[in-house]
């Protein structure tokens, strides 16, 4: 079991927007999320990759097991590609640069500043991150946006490729990836509105 | 660790990367005082001490706002939040970085506008120890700064009224120690002063910084 999450509460902006969301998510298993546009899908993944707090609820993964794509891919544009993808391979331990860089066939551009990229190939770029944090559990916002249908495919075959490894992956996504994976549809976990009785959010917690 | 300050410090001197900036800013401020006050040795003399810390306090502030804003912007905040680094030290890397390349060539270029500005010749040495030791608290308490004002949109001036207070003691004893230096009297009080400012916020600022970070980032 990678990821437990039981009765989670997320909000964003001090209103709750989700709420009772409980999912498992096992090794060699995908999850996509979906769900209307403002539903919480970022909220949510924002949450379980610990940058705010959860209004109630538990999510239990495992210490160091979660990297987070999220939908800026933080590229710097003086930066040539491999010297980005390198920086995160140091901060996650120093894995191989090559091997991500062939897996999201950015070989060829490896020496040009990121500043030169189209948007799709700075989009393979953060995705190659994934692949040099060795971590087990990817959370993916949006991970295709402005990917062509190749590329497409081609990210496909890499979260194959990281669950056929043990891995697993957490997708919000709107289009069908080909990937063997159960779907969360998030609407029936929308939180009522506070007047409705739902709850507010953290931030307002001094105010009460 | 390594690999953040490698890349802070490139990202610098590339090509926009605002390196020289607060070096420039400091030498026109060194340059514009006589000709506003007027070339009498005597005057220049007296006011350099603080005219010079004045300087570089404010070619400090200059570039405070790059610290964060960058890797906000392009998302680089919130992965480096979610990686093995812990925030502290994403803050106190960034904060040497930032002193690396704003406080270390203030320091190296500072005996050059003393010249400029008259300094007493038994000033120099007291300048070059009060900005080495003081600086380091510009760029940290900067960052905290710059760690409270994330996410703002051009949150500069607010960066400025909020870090500018936060500065005086250090500017008050970082002057007062070039000014006793320069008249041949003892600087021990105040130098003992400046160095545990400066001790103070590199042990505790940032601590607070990544909180403000983290509370940002939500």
């Amino acid at each position: 079991m990678n990821m437990r999450v039981q009765d989670l509460t997320v909000a964003r902006g001090g209103v709750a927007v989700l709420e009772g969301v409980s999912f498992e998510l096992g090794a060699r298993r995908a999850l996509i999320l979906r769900g209307p546009n403002g539903i919480g899908k970022t909220t949510l993944l924002r949450t379980l990759a610990g940058l705010q707090p959860a209004v109630a609820g538990r999510i239990d993964v495992e210490p160091d097991a979660v990297a987070y794509a999220a939908h800026a891919d933080g590229i710097k544009a003086v930066l040539s590609v491999r010297e980005n993808l390198a920086f995160w391979a140091n901060a996650y331990g120093g894995r191989d640069v090559g091997a991500a860089l062939t897996a999201m066939n950015l070989d060829d551009l490896a020496e040009r500043r990121a500043a030169n990229l189209s948007a799709g190939q700075k989009r393979r770029l953060g995705l190659a991150r994934l692949l040099v944090t060795g971590r087990k559990v990817w959370m993916m916002d949006e991970p295709t946006v402005s990917l062509d249908t190749a590329s497409v495919a081609l990210f496909a075959g890499v979260v194959r490729a990281h669950l056929a490894a043990g891995g697993s992956a957490l997708i919000a996504t709107h289009i069908d990836l080909g990937i063997e994976a159960e779907v969360l549809d998030l609407a029936p976990f929308k939180a009522r509105a506070p007047v409705a009785g739902g709850q507010m959010g953290a931030f307002d917690e001094a105010f009460e | 660790m390594r690999s953040l300050l490698r890349r802070d410090l490139w990202l610098a001197v590339r090509a926009g990367g605002g390196f020289g900036l607060g070096l420039a800013f400091f030498l026109l401020v060194a340059v514009i005082v006589p000709l506003g006050v007027g070339p009498e040795p005597a005057t220049l003399a007296k006011i350099a001490p603080g005219i010079l810390w004045v300087g570089a306090l404010l070619s400090c502030l200059l570039s405070l706002d790059r610290i964060f804003a960058l890797d906000f912007e392009d998302g680089s905040l919130d992965l480096l939040a979610t990686s093995p680094m812990p925030m502290e030290a994403v803050v106190a890397i960034k904060s040497l970085a930032h002193w690396l390349v704003t406080g270390l060539p203030l320091v190296a270029v500072s005996p050059v506008l003393g010249l400029l500005l008259n300094l007493a010749p038994e000033g120099y040495i007291w300048l070059i120890v009060s900005l080495a030791l003081g600086t380091p608290a510009l760029s940290v308490i900067g960052a905290f700064g710059a760690a409270l004002t994330v996410g703002l949109k051009r949150g500069g001036l607010l960066l400025s009224l909020l870090v500018l207070p936060l500065y005086m003691p250090t500017l008050i004893f970082g002057a007062e120690v070039v000014k006793r230096g320069a008249q041949g009297l003892a600087v021990g009080t105040p130098l003992a002063l400046l160095a545990a400012i400066t001790a103070g916020s590199l042990a505790l600022l940032p601590f607070a910084a990544a909180a403000a970070i983290r509370v940002n980032l939500r």
